[in-house]
């Protein structure tokens, strides 16, 4: 049963994008990923999929044509892979092929580039970019962000080193501007919620091969060496977004500390073992369908298009203009098995929601920590809250 | 008003306990069984001396259980087996096993004894299983995750809750067709009708409300909100639910927030909240109703109110999570 409901909207995402299917009623969405050059993961179990992120649209889009059949509404889904130069061409393409919500997963500049050229024409649910800018000074009233930001990450990790009472941090960055973004977070954390920074290093990135036959060798020569004589400190937070050398911190400190930020105890959306909430039912049902694990971007994109099948289900509606006014206003709630509902802050169209902390096979804590309080909703002690927020269009 | 809530309680409780020891409440004695989801065991318990009589070692992660009409065979839903075990509770032995689908939770008996309805959460399916044959009779498509099952006093129409797409769908028990879908909120959990089968309340975990529908009609005629002071909104999650024989009062399970509501299932007023167990998740009345058992996952017990008194008389420690409840009959 479902996997004919997968075919099914495969079958529909492989039609030619006509003005006869344009007539039905049916909700039209696509998930656009943009291919960013990137080098290998370190470790070769973080491979790409080739269907990474398609994987959870197909399903959200087969939960919501199983809840529309009851409602007589249908959804389709296109997806789409492109090289950076080549996005805006291709939701062009999409939007003429009747695509009025479109996923992206794409690096905050092409997602900035997207949300423009789609004008009025497409709601652009980012489902990758954690930028601030995106949420702040460059905020766009048809631009929403399933996906947390850099700072919701980052306050989830710090409220629970500071519960766990571990406040003097040795935070390492890398090189790359991403990373020192993600650390500028990591700072902003730590001085929200009552730690200090005692000693920030940067581990430069040189380049070079991934894989060479004497890398361990070197590590476990270098990274002693790179963590020596750092003052006192409770934990080691690395700031490594683009992956270049987080992996190899963890057993290689000079001082026997814990591990964590973008490795170690790492704060994620999703993680293949969560379990909680109800999560072992996406968990199974992703699997059988996708025949692995679910990965993050896949339950990202798996939330934004159930935030278009609700807003379909609440509003008894498929026309783009309610469904984005509803996505829009403040009654949307999403239950994306996190324990507690889901929902657009109107100040940033930031989706507010907890984070796991990930650590190795399992998911150790989840936060918003107990004692973390706030007068609207816990949810808002991470990220960007009202009075903070440079945007002005949301 | 929380206050003044802790304090009767404190009061009630101390009463009770004088009262217990004086005189034995005129309940009568039941067979009160739950089902430990972690513990992989059933605690069995006395409802007249409010001790664990026994514990039996069942399958793995054991959720929702359900008596037969005469109380003689229990059906554990064996989730992470993937079956449904059958107890005989006079000898307490598992006698045999049936076929439920992956991952069984919830299942409603027929008030006949058969067939049994189990939510099938991995394939959008709720199973129909004759008990008596041993095997699945047929399977009815419903929405994403169906979960809750609720059955109407006349047996006709089956409720199933499925938990993504957010609805509550009627089905007819002799067609097993879909007759109707009703909207609620978020991740409903439980079904259950009043005794005179005029009302329905749905509850939804993560939407913080219960639905209250017409069946008649059938549509959402009202939705009940909870409140309790000092405790966030998000951690009101209602789950299970029981109404009383006269349909005066329907006793609300709210999660994480180790409170059980009392509404008026008339007016659909919330009277007042009962402090209980961590995480507290399904709940039973005795047939008398003088009793009501919940079940608190996280704390490990199970706490007994004096419905009478709308007060906490005892918390009983049970296995790892109990999770499931079901008391034996008259």
């Amino acid at each position: 049963m479902r996997l004919s409901g997968l075919i099914c909207a495969l079958a529909v995402a492989a039609l030619p994008a006509s003005g006869a299917v344009a007539q039905s009623a049916a909700v039209e969405a696509a998930v656009l990923r943009v291919e960013h050059e990137r080098p290998l993961p370190i470790s070769r179990l973080d491979l790409p999929p080739e269907d990474l992120g398609f994987a959870g649209g197909l399903l959200a889009t087969a939960d919501n044509n199983t809840t529309g059949g009851f409602l007589g509404q249908e959804f389709k889904l296109e997806t789409v892979s492109v090289a950076p130069e080549a996005a805006v061409e291709a939701l062009e393409t999409l939007i003429d092929g009747g695509a009025t919500f479109v996923v992206t997963l794409a690096d905050a500049p092409t997602t900035l580039a997207l949300a423009e050229a789609a004008g009025d024409r497409a709601l652009i649910l980012n489902a990758q970019a954690p930028d601030m800018a995106l949420r702040g000074a460059d905020c766009r009233a048809n631009l929403m962000h399933v996906v947390p930001s850099r700072q919701m990450l980052t306050d989830a990790l710090a409220q629970f080193l500071v519960w766990k009472r571990w406040p003097r941090w040795f935070l390492i960055e890398g090189s790359h501007p991403e990373d020192t973004a993600l650390a500028d977070a990591y700072r902003a954390s730590a001085a929200k919620f009552g730690a200090q920074i005692v000693e920030t290093r940067v581990f430069e990135d040189t380049g070079g091969a991934r894989r060479t036959d004497s890398g361990l060798v070197q590590v476990q020569a270098q990274v002693p060496v790179f963590t020596q004589r750092a003052p006192e400190h409770d934990v080691v937070v690395v700031a490594d977004e683009s992956e270049v050398f987080g992996a190899y911190i963890p057993y290689h400190t000079w001082d026997p500390r814990p591990v964590a930020g973008s490795v170690g105890l790492t704060p994620v959306i999703w993680h293949p073992a969560h379990e909680a909430w109800g999560a072992t039912q996406l968990q199974r049902r992703f699997e059988s369908a996708a025949g692995r694990p679910m990965r993050e971007a896949d339950y990202a994109v798996w939330m934004a298009l159930r935030v278009l099948g609700e807003a379909a289900t609440r509003t008894a509606a498929t026309d783009p203009a309610a469904l984005g006014d509803y996505i829009l206003g403040a009654e949307l709630e999403l239950a994306a098995f996190k324990g507690q509902a889901l929902s657009f802050r109107d100040w940033d169209h930031q989706l507010r929601q907890p984070i796991l902390l990930a650590a190795g096979d399992i998911v150790a804590s989840v936060s918003p920590q107990e004692g973390f309080v706030h007068q609207v909703s816990p949810l808002d002690t991470l990220g960007t809250d009202r009075a903070e927020s440079e945007c002005v269009t949301g | 008003m929380c206050d003044r809530m802790t304090r009767k309680d404190a009061m009630h409780r101390l009463m009770t306990a004088i009262a217990l020891i004086a005189a034995a409440p005129a309940a009568q004695a039941y067979t009160v069984y739950i089902s430990n989801e972690r513990g992989n065991s059933v605690s069995i318990i006395d409802s007249e001396t409010l001790e664990v009589i026994d514990t039996v070692d069942v399958g793995q992660r054991p959720r929702g259980i359900v008596l037969s009409p005469d109380g003689s065979e229990l059906y554990i839903l064996a989730s992470d087996d993937d079956i449904v075990q059958v107890m005989d509770t006079a000898t307490r032995e598992i006698t045999h096993t049936l076929p439920s689908g992956p991952d069984p939770e919830l299942g409603v008996l027929h008030h006949s004894g058969n067939p049994l309805y189990v939510a099938n959460e991995d394939d959008n399916l709720v199973s129909v299983i004759d008990v008596e044959a041993g095997r699945v009779i047929a399977d009815i498509p419903v929405g994403v995750e169906p979960e809750g099952m609720g059955l109407s006093p006349d047996g006709s129409v089956l409720i199933n809750t499925s938990e993504t797409t957010n609805m509550a769908h009627f089905i007819d028990t002799e067609t097993l067709q879909i007759t109707d879908n009703v909207l609620v909120d978020q991740r409903p959990r439980a079904a259950v009708f009043t005794k005179d089968g005029s009302r329905l309340f749905v509850s939804a975990e993560i939407g913080g409300t219960v639905s209250v529908i017409d069946p008649s009609v059938p549509e959402v005629i009202h939705t009940i909100d909870f409140e309790v002071p000092g405790v966030p909104r998000e951690a009101l999650q209602p789950v299970g639910m029981q109404v009383t024989h006269d349909g005066e009062t329907l006793f609300v399970a709210l999660g994480p927030s180790n409170r059980v509501a009392m509404v008026d299932a008339k007016s659909f007023e919330v009277s007042g909240y009962l402090l209980v167990g961590q995480r507290v998740w399904q709940m039973a009345l005795t047939p008398d109703e003088a009793l009501l058992f919940t079940t608190n996952g996280i704390s490990n017990d199970v706490s007994v109110v004096d419905v009478a008194r709308e007060t906490v008389v005892k918390s009983i420690q049970v296995g790892e999570q109990p999770w499931g409840v079901a008391i034996s009959p008259e």
